[in-house]
């Protein structure tokens, strides 16, 4: 599915943006925090954008994509208003989590790694949280919910709708 | 300005008050005149690097001075060289806890040694093995004890910069990093001139943005620089040329945890603790299918059996323990048999394993080895940065032969040809990623290469973990609803109203319907 960004309805923080950049474009290094900071303010890669880093930054287009896509936190489509990350660490693995995500992409319809078409909804795959003790572990948004079984996800999921 | 008087002072002043804290909480107790944490989880532990942790408010440079924080920074700036500094590091023996155990004081000397106009500290928290979360929780729960480590490596090397490389998943390391670095800044004992001295460090704080091999110390210094994080080939030491190509000394947040303590109670102390060759303590996430998981912090040399049975209380849910995977996607799975093995980089290293960062994953009888080593395949797959073509195709195609396997493909041969994989990916590899990523592999085919036989041989899975090599079958509890017969799709389930049923394993498609709707669970898998 294709998701568009509008430059002109985002003007007010592509400005900022622009800002940050400017106040930051003589760190040494300065690409990766430059895209952080852009994935934080628009939620995502979008392309124009990164058209607008390699201009002001004068790095091709070509090095911004070879990083951009080497890290898996960087995405080029927009997550949804509610993100899930299914932890998918070694403790997790052993007690189950993977079950856990298979339900969660039969509950939501799409895969782990995609956002729901409404954009209500994504599902990220994680490695350890740090939470292992309450393995198997999903986070949505800031919550933490530990100890899942298959049958309490739906309803889990509903509570966000 | 910070004085060594006024630390003093600001110690004097906040110490009542954390004990009055403590003392209301109820959690800790005093223990050879340390404070510790109470219950028999912590009994048997020997905390130091995480001494502060849960026992002081890590938002509060007080309560960390309140415990001797910064005092070991301050007296050596006054009354120890940078030479004595190394030295000391180097007598202690204190070996990295990141993973390959090299000793620090070494690596601190080798910069020490090397002329340059700009050095640099790197603090490396990554922590990128999936199932382990030590170095998360010094940098939550007590901040400034990695500052001052690498204040005093700084020091130590004559640089006054530091990073720290964080994971981006650890968004309130981050939060406590950032408020810790403002607080030290306010006091002098960070930025300009700390303690008054001629002596300078700062510390900035760059994120990770998920990528596994960035825990590489050459990867790490690349993502810094802006770059996509790929090993470096090790023409040069990062000790002389590293980040911007300036004298570098990259270390583990545990490790750096570790270094205030040992300047103050000294080196002998510090070598007094654990083994000979492994002096001092190690933490590790115990978690899996133990009943108390956890952080531990045990002296080396403690055995596993100490640690997964006295501390951890054993296997949850009554069933018998089977193995203990260590090192994560690098280690080994080490069998029940030999958990009597102490806990040191050497003894791990000799029964196949590693050390690593710290994972401790218990797993019972109910765990396939055979799909273990495929999961930390599949994430070494995932994480390979592809420079290497034994790394990038070799564990692929390793990968897919664990998948025939598990998936009842597996035929005679695919021992020997992982076996052989094993080796070319192993010794064709540029960095430690690929070197290691055999090792669940070997490790499990040494000790459980009955599972891998029963799988290719009889295609049973032991542990009863495979779907493709499980049956569906309907138990003596079935009551004869037939309503699985009519969820069944290709109509393999026979029997009459109120009698048994019986599944027809040879036409099944294992789609679990039937498991799904039986209202008394009569649907087994076995
Ligand atoms: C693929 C790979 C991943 C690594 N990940 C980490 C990590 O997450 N954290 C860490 O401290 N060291 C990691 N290391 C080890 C570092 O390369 C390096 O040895 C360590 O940071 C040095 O610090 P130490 O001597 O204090 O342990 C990793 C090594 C490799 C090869
Ligand atoms: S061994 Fe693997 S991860 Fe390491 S440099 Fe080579 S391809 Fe990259
Ligand atoms: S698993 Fe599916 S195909 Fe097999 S017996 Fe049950 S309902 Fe029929
Ligand atoms: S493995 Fe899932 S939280 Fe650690």
């Amino acid at each position: 599915m294709e998701f568009k960004f509008d430059m002109e309805k985002n003007k007010d923080k592509v400005e900022e943006f622009r800002v940050f950049i400017d106040e930051n474009r003589d760190r040494p290094g300065v690409l990766m925090p430059v895209l952080q900071e852009a994935q934080g303010k628009f939620g995502f890669l979008p392309e124009p954008v990164l058209e607008l880093i390699s201009q002001d930054l004068r790095i091709p287009l070509a090095d911004i994509y070879g990083v951009a896509t080497f890290y898996s936190q960087f995405t080029f489509i927009p997550k949804g208003e509610h993100n899930i990350s299914v932890c998918l660490g070694t403790a997790c693995y052993v007690k189950g989590a993977e079950k856990v995500l298979a339900e969660i992409e039969k509950v939501l319809g799409i895969k782990s790694g995609g956002t729901t078409p409404d954009l209500k909804f994504s599902i990220t795959p994680t490695r350890c949280i740090g939470a292992c003790g309450l393995a198997p572990v999903v986070n949505i948004d800031d919550d933490i919910h530990g100890k899942l079984k298959v049958e309490d996800i739906k309803g889990i999921i509903d509570k966000y709708r | 300005m910070m004085s060594q008087e006024k630390l003093r002072e600001i110690k004097e002043n906040a110490r009542p008050l954390l004990d009055e804290r403590l003392k209301v909480e109820d959690k800790t107790e005093v223990r050879d005149g340390n404070i510790v944490l109470k219950g028999d989880y912590y009994k048997k532990q020997v905390r130091i690097a995480l001494r502060n942790c849960e026992i002081i408010l890590p938002e509060s440079i007080e309560e960390y001075i309140a415990l001797d924080g910064y005092s070991a920074l301050g007296k050596m700036l006054f009354e120890m060289t940078p030479e004595d500094v190394v030295n000391t590091m180097i007598e202690s023996n204190l070996r990295g806890r990141g993973g390959a155990g090299f000793p620090a004081g070494r690596k601190w000397l080798e910069a020490f040694k090397y002329d340059a106009d700009q050095k640099y500290i790197i603090c490396n928290a990554d922590e990128g093995d999936p199932g382990a979360y030590m170095d998360r929780s010094i940098l939550e729960g007590d901040p400034h004890s990695v500052l001052e480590g690498m204040a005093i490596a700084g020091y130590a090397i004559g640089a006054n910069q530091g990073f720290i490389y964080v994971r981006a998943e650890y968004p309130l390391a981050v939060k406590r990093l950032q408020a810790a670095i403002k607080q030290a800044k306010e006091y002098g004992v960070l930025g300009n001139n700390i303690f008054g001295t001629d002596f300078s460090f700062d510390i900035e704080l760059r994120l990770g943005a998920g990528a596994f091999v960035c825990g590489e110390g050459t990867a790490l210094m690349e993502s810094i620089e802006g770059k996509r994080g790929m090993p470096r080939v090790k023409i040069h030491r990062t000790a002389h040329r590293g980040l911007w190509q300036k004298p570098t000394v990259i270390n583990n947040v545990e490790t750096l945890a570790n270094i205030p303590v040992i300047f103050q109670r000294g080196a002998k102390w510090f070598r007094g603790i654990g083994t000979e060759k492994s002096p001092g303590t190690k933490v590790f996430a115990l978690v899996g299918k133990v009943k108390e998981s956890g952080l531990v912090e045990v002296p080396m040399g403690t055995s596993l059996r100490e640690i997964v049975f006295d501390i951890g209380g054993g296997v949850a849910d009554g069933k018998a323990a089977k193995a203990v995977q260590t090192g994560g996607p690098s280690g080994g799975c080490i069998p029940v048999e030999l958990f009597d093995t102490p806990v040191d980089f050497e003894s791990l290293a000799k029964i196949g394993s590693i050390m690593g960062s710290g994972g401790m994953v218990v797993m019972d009888e109910t765990d396939c080895m055979v799909d273990i080593a495929r999961f930390f395949l599949e994430f070494s797959v995932d994480e390979s940065c592809g420079k290497c073509v034994p790394c990038r195709e070799g564990t692929k195609r390793m990968l897919e032969l664990l998948e025939k396997i598990t998936g009842g493909n597996g035929e005679e041969e695919d021992i020997a040809r992982m076996e052989s994989l094993a080796v070319t990916i192993s010794t064709g590899s540029l960095c430690g990623l690929g070197q290691t990523a055999p090792n669940p592999v070997t490790s499990t085919l040494h000790y459980f290469r009955d599972e891998y036989e029963a799988h290719i041989r009889d295609k049973t899975c032991p542990a009863g973990h495979c779907q493709a090599l499980l049956e569906y079958y309907i138990t003596e509890d079935c009551i004869g609803c037939t309503k699985c017969a009519r969820s069944c799709p290709v109509s393999c389930i026979s029997g009459k109203v109120k009698e048994r049923h019986v599944i027809d394993t040879d036409a099944c498609i294992k789609c679990g319907n039937c498991m799904e709707v039986c209202p008394v669970g009569a649907v087994i898998l076995r």
